[in-house]
């Protein structure tokens, strides 16, 4: 218990009365009150996150964009100053290690943030692959907090906290500027599928930012939220989480997100890590069509759950669930699983393995939820 | 939280009223429905079925996990609690009132804890 890494936000977190849980080796708040209610509100109003256990780490360097071509998938050194990207970062032999948000923030320099679970071997990767390139790789997981503002009212939240830009501050990009008269890097990102922010802060800052947030959304419904909203928020979404939908054991073809794959890279003469398998993999999608991701919602109350088998109406098995749970917004409940191709027609019924009862389930194009914009 | 003194409690986390006629209510302590989080899904037993002590005669589902639920008596139930069935979220909002779960005519009981001995057990 006592060797759980506390965030910043830890003593504030208690005084709210958090359930906290341990999350990758970080003391992290799981809910404040009941997750359906702060699942909602991210959902109609909006919601604060401390996501302070997330791995930072920068790039620096002038050959910092070439070196990050060569170490992960993505096309970085072509991404725009102060635009962000999704990509992973694959083994040799193509399987994925972490999904990764990559901002750039200068000419030469990158912000990369892996998963908690994972950012220490994206540290090592990443020093790794480094050598040989005019780059620096910096730990920096302990200079940034990290506080997440998510939901439709999280505009006009954050603009009661800070003079910035936000109508200019497009998806996906970052920006220096001050919330609450601390320096921060503002990036309009998030896990929720809804419209929000994602707040880097220097850890002695992110009491009084939580702060001046939590009085800015009085009277906006912003309510604190913990990691097991979080979950359900990006299920409903159909992003997927590394651990369920993505393992080492997945190329980023069989989790079906090969467009992240740039094989199109100019850079080191189109080579990078884990090329030539992913290749390979792109090839063997084609042909001979992996399991495919799909959506399930149940009619049933019985929640299919990660690791239960998903098989056909007659009974033979036909795939894996990755994640399930009730859906607060659905009102039912629903998973992501892999399954045969030959079942991942919308609109077909499949059934999943819950605790030796078939449940009836639909399978459904992901994502389950899309907000109206 | 405080633990009704008028209750006895389980290791599993369930408490048994004192029988009336024979009748004991059963139902998942305030600190079992805090650690589920939000309920989704609750089975239990029929009324005609005969629990047993220490076995499981049903089940919880909270979004995050399924726990079993034990008996904390053996006889046959007599009733059980509709509303519940109805509406998952009273099992958190009255744990030890209208989320009660069934009532047992009791022939014997599990090893029981009074309400001190189940608050030092969850370190209350």
């Amino acid at each position: 218990m006592s060797s759980l890494r506390l965030t910043a936000l830890d003593a504030l977190h208690r005084a709210l009365g958090a359930t906290m849980t341990d999350f990758a080796g970080w003391d992290m708040p799981l809910r404040y009150g009941s997750e359906r209610e702060e699942h909602l509100a991210v959902r109609t109003k909006a919601g604060l996150f401390d996501l302070s256990h997330m791995g930072e780490i920068t790039v620096t360097g002038p050959q910092a964009g070439e070196m990050l071509d060569h170490a992960l998938v993505g096309f970085v050194s072509a991404l725009g100053v102060l635009r962000a990207r999704y990509t992973m970062i694959c083994a040799e032999d193509g399987g994925i290690l972490d999904d990764l948000i990559v901002y750039r923030l200068r000419e030469d320099a990158f912000l990369v943030v892996a998963n908690a679970s994972n950012a220490q071997l994206v540290l090592d990767e990443l020093i790794a692959r480094a050598k040989g390139f005019d780059a620096v790789v910096t730990d920096d997981r302990d200079t940034y907090a990290l506080i997440a503002v998510q939901g439709p009212e999280a505009t006009g939240i954050l603009a009661q906290t800070t003079d910035a830009d936000l109508p200019g501050l497009k998806y996906y990009a970052i920006l220096p500027a001050q919330v609450a008269g601390r320096e921060v890097l503002l990036a309009r990102t998030g896990y929720t599928g809804e419209d929000g922010f994602e707040i880097f802060c220097h850890p002695v800052d992110a009491e009084p930012i939580w702060q001046a947030l939590t009085a800015a959304g009085e009277g906006r419904g912003l309510v604190p939220c913990g990691l097991s909203c979080r979950d359900t928020l990006r299920l409903e979404a159909g992003m997927p989480l590394y651990g369920h939908e993505l393992s080492t054991d997945l190329t980023p073809f069989d989790a079906g997100l090969g467009r992240v794959v740039r094989f199109d890279k100019t850079t080191n003469e189109g080579a990078f890590i884990g090329r030539k398998a992913l290749e390979q993999a792109a090839a063997a999608a084609e042909t001979n069509p992996p399991k495919v991701l799909v959506g399930l919602v149940s009619e049933g109350k019985r929640v299919p759950r990660a690791e239960y088998t998903v098989v056909s109406t007659d009974g033979a098995p036909i795939g894996r669930i990755t994640s399930g749970a009730p859906s607060p917004t659905l009102g039912k409940p629903i998973a992501m699983a892999y399954v045969d191709a030959a079942h991942a027609t919308p609109g077909s019924t499949v059934a999943v393995d819950v605790r030796g009862k078939h449940e009836p389930v639909q399978v459904v194009a992901l994502p389950f939820y899309k907000r109206a914009r | 939280m405080s633990n009704p003194q008028h209750l006895q409690y389980t290791k599993e986390h369930e408490w048994l009223t004192a029988a009336e006629a024979g009748v004991s209510t059963v139902g998942i302590t305030k600190h079992a429905a805090d650690a589920l989080g939000d309920i989704v899904y609750v089975q239990l037993p029929e009324v005609g079925d005969t629990v047993t002590a220490g076995e499981t005669c049903g089940e919880l589902e909270s979004t995050k996990s399924v726990s079993d639920l034990y008996s904390p008596v053996t006889g046959e139930v007599v009733e059980v609690n509709q509303d519940v069935l109805d509406d998952n979220a009273l099992v958190n909002s009255a744990p030890f009132e209208g989320g009660w779960l069934f009532k047992v005519k009791v022939e014997a009981t599990d090893e029981l804890l009074s309400a001190d001995e189940y608050t030092a057990l969850i370190g209350g």
